[in-house]
C-alpha cells in the first residue's frame, strides 16, 4: 500500500538538494544558514520517524533558532530573466499551460477515480490520503513532460524550486511549528481554561446572546490557536452542547456545522493560520506579510455576522 | 467552575499575542510560547521538547505540497506567468473581479465535492490566478498589483474554507461529528454537511460582491490614484523576479544555469 511514508522521502530529497545547492551558492552571504535550515528539514522528512521525539524536538529548536536569528537568507539560483521569459512565452504559446495543468488534473481525476470506481476497492493507497499521492504523481509526470519537451538543464528543477523556496523562506516551516504549538497547548490544558472563561461571559437566559458568544468565541479562540479544529471541541464543551443544544434545544447539526464555520471566519483573520495567511504572502512575494489577511478581514467580519444569524434562525426553528 | 482548571498555561497565549503584536520573528515566538506553556503546565524541559518534536513530526503532511515548487519554478523559467498574463490580455471584457469571481466559484464547487487539495496557493494561485488577475486589471502600479495578488490569495482561502465543509467526508465534519457524539448527539455527516450550505452561499454572495466592487473602485482610469507615490514604489520594489536581473544573454532564451 502506498502511504505518506513513500512521499516524505521524495520531499526530503528535494530539501536535501536545495540544501546542497544553497551551500554552494557564493552569492548568498547566509548560504550556510540556508544549507543548515533546509538540511534539517531534509533530515526531518527522511528520518523523522527513526530519530525519536526528543531529536525531532532539537531539530525544531534549531530551525527556530536559524530563522529567528536571521540566518536564513535568499540565494541566487540560476534562472531566466524577464526578457527571456516573454520570448519563451511567445514561442511556446498556450501549450505552456499543459504541464501546469497536469498536476491539478491528475490529482482531480485520480481522486475521483479512486473514490468512485472499483479502482479504490483494491486498497492500494493509504485511506484518505489518495489526493496527496496523486498530487505527487502529477508532479512526477509534469516533470517528465517538461524534460521531454523543453529539455532544461538537469539542475533546473532544483534551482528554480530553490528560487521559490527561498522566496517563502522560513514561512514554509511555520505552519508545522504552529501545529506543534497547538499540540503543546492541548497537553497543557489551555482549552479548558479558555472554555471556563467563555462560560463566565454568558448572559443568563438570552439565546441570541449565547449564540453570539459561542460564535465569537469560536472565531476568537481560532484566531489565537490558528486553527478552528482546536477551538471547536473547547467551545462545544463549554457553550455549544450544555447551553445551546441541551438547555435551549438548538438543532445539533446547525450548532455543530455553523459553529465550525464561525471559527473559519477567525482563521481568515489571524497570522497564526500561517499556512493560509502568511505563506501565500511570501509565495506571492508581497511586501506586506499581512496583505492577505487585510484582504480577507472585510469578508470574514460580514460572514461572521451571517453565521451568527444562521445559528440563531436555523438553529432554533 | 471549580479549582480544577488552571489558568497558568494561558500565559502561552499571551506570549503569542504579544510576540505577533511586537512583530518578533514568529518562529521564535511560537517556540518560546510552546516551551513556556509546557513548563507552566508542569512538564520538564526534555518532556516539552519531545512533545514539540513529536507534534512537528506528526504534522509533516503539511510539507508535502512543496514538492510542486520545482515544477512551478521550471514553468516560470519558461514564461508561464507571462503566458497567463498574455492569455488574459487577449480576452475581451475580462476584469480582475470577474476572473476572481469565477475562481471563487470553481474553488467552492471543487472543494464541496471533496477536491480541496487539487488547487491551492502554490499549485494554482502563484503560477496562474495571481498573474491573470493582475493582467486583467491592465496597467497598474506596484501597490495596486500587490492588492490584486493579495485578493487572489484571499479568494482561494475563502473559496476553500466555505466550500470544503459541504463535502461530508472532510476532516472538520468528522471532528464535529465525533465531538457531538461524545455528548450523546449522534449525527450523520451528511446532516452536518447540509448545514454548511447556507454559509457557503453567504460566502459566495459576500466575497463575490466585494470582488465586483473591487473592479468598480478601479474603473475610472483617468483618476490617478496614489498621487506621486509611484516613483517611490518603483524604486523600493524588487523586480517581479529578482533573480532574473543576474541572468545574462537573453538571446540564449534562458538556457543558462
Amino acid at each position: 500500500m502506498i502511504t505518506l511514508g513513500w512521499l516524505y522521502p521524495l520531499v526530503g530529497l528535494l530539501f536535501a538538494a536545495v540544501a546542497l545547492r544553497s551551500a554552494l551558492d557564493r552569492a548568498n552571504v547566509k548560504r550556510l544558514g540556508n544549507a543548515a535550515f533546509w538540511g534539517l528539514m531534509a533530515v526531518s522528512l527522511l528520518a523523522g520517524d527513526a530519530i525519536g521525539d526528543f531529536a525531532n524536538g532539537l531539530i525544531v529548536l534549531a530551525l527556530a533558532g536559524l530563522a529567528g536569528f536571521g540566518q536564513v537568507g535568499r540565494g541566487a539560483p540560476a534562472t531566466t530573466n524577464e526578457t527571456a521569459r516573454v520570448a519563451w512565452s511567445e514561442r511556446l504559446g498556450n501549450r505552456l499551460f499543459v504541464p501546469a495543468l497536469i498536476i491539478p488534473l491528475i490529482a482531480l481525476i485520480g481522486t475521483l477515480a479512486y473514490n468512485y470506481t472499483p479502482l479504490g476497492a483494491a486498497g492500494w493507497i493509504e485511506p484518505k490520503r489518495e489526493t496527496y499521492v496523486f498530487l505527487v504523481l502529477g508532479v512526477l509526470l509534469a516533470l517528465a513532460a517538461i524534460f521531454a519537451w523543453l529539455r532544461p538543464p538537469a539542475l533546473a528543477p532544483v534551482e528554480d524550486g530553490r528560487r521559490l523556496l527561498d522566496a517563502i523562506g522560513w514561512a514554509a516551516v511555520l505552519p508545522q511549528m504552529l501545529a506543534a504549538l497547538g499540540a503543546v497547548f492541548a497537553i497543557a490544558g489551555v482549552g479548558d481554561a479558555v472554555g471556563a472563561i467563555a462560560r463566565t461571559a454568558i448572559p443568563e437566559g438570552s439565546v441570541v446572546l449565547t449564540v453570539a458568544v459561542f460564535a465569537l468565541g469560536m472565531a476568537a479562540f481560532t484566531m489565537v490557536m490558528g486553527n478552528a479544529f482546536a477551538a471547536f471541541p473547547v467551545m462545544a464543551a463549554a457553550i455549544g452542547v450544555p447551553l445551546l443544544i441541551d438547555d435551549y434545544g438548538g438543532d445539533p447539526a446547525v450548532i455543530g456545522a455553523v459553529g465550525m464555520l464561525a471559527g473559519f471566519c477567525g482563521t481568515l483573520m489571524t497570522p497564526m493560520a500561517a499556512n493560509f495567511n502568511l505563506v501565500p504572502a511570501a509565495l506571492l512575494e508581497l511586501k506586506d506579510p499581512y496583505a492577505v489577511i487585510k484582504a480577507q478581514v472585510p469578508t470574514a467580519l460580514v460572514l461572521l455576522a451571517a453565521n451568527v444569524a444562521i445559528l440563531a434562525v436555523a438553529g432554533f426553528r | 467552575m471549580g479549582g480544577a482548571v488552571t489558568y497558568l498555561p494561558l500565559l502561552g497565549i499571551l506570549i503569542v499575542v504579544a510576540g505577533f503584536a511586537l512583530r518578533l520573528n514568529p518562529m521564535l515566538v511560537v517556540t518560546f510560547a510552546g516551551l513556556a506553556t509546557g513548563l507552566l503546565a508542569g512538564m520538564s524541559l526534555p518532556e516539552v521538547i519531545a512533545a514539540f518534536g513529536k507534534a512537528f513530526n506528526d504534522a509533516r503532511i503539511i510539507a508535502i505540497v512543496w514538492i510542486v515548487l520545482p515544477v512551478i519554478g521550471l514553468l516560470e523559467r519558461h514564461g508561464l506567468q507571462q503566458r497567463a498574463a498574455a492569455l488574459i490580455r487577449g480576452l475581451r471584457g475580462a476584469t480582475t473581479g470577474k476572473l476572481l469571481l469565477g475562481y471563487l466559484a470553481y474553488r467552492q464547487v471543487t472543494a464541496a465535492i471533496g477536491l480541496h487539495s487539487t488547487a491551492g496557493q502554490a499549485q494554482t494561485v502563484r503560477p496562474l490566478v495571481a498573474p491573470m488577475a493582475v493582467a486583467a486589471a491592465g496597467a497598474v502600479d506596484d501597490t495596486e498589483a500587490e492588492r490584486i495578488k493579495a485578493m487572489a490569495a484571499a479568494t482561494d482561502n475563502i473559496g476553500l474554507f466555505f466550500g470544503e465543509d459541504v463535502f461530508f467526508a472532510i476532516g472538520s465534519i468528522v471532528l464535529i461529528q465525533q465531538v457531538l457524539a461524545t455528548y450523546g448527539h449522534d449525527l450523520a455527516p451528511l446532516e452536518l454537511a447540509l448545514w454548511a450550505i447556507p454559509s457557503a452561499v453567504a460566502a459566495f454572495v459576500v466575497h463575490g460582491a466585494r470582488l465586483l466592487w473591487f473592479d468598480r473602485k478601479r474603473s475610472p482610469p483617468s483618476l490617478p490614484r496614489g498621487g506621486g507615490s509611484r516613483a517611490a514604489t518603483v524604486v523600493g520594489a524588487p523586480p517581479p523576479l529578482a533573480s532574473g536581473e543576474r541572468s545574462p544573454s537573453p538571446s540564449k532564451l534562458g538556457e543558462d544555469l
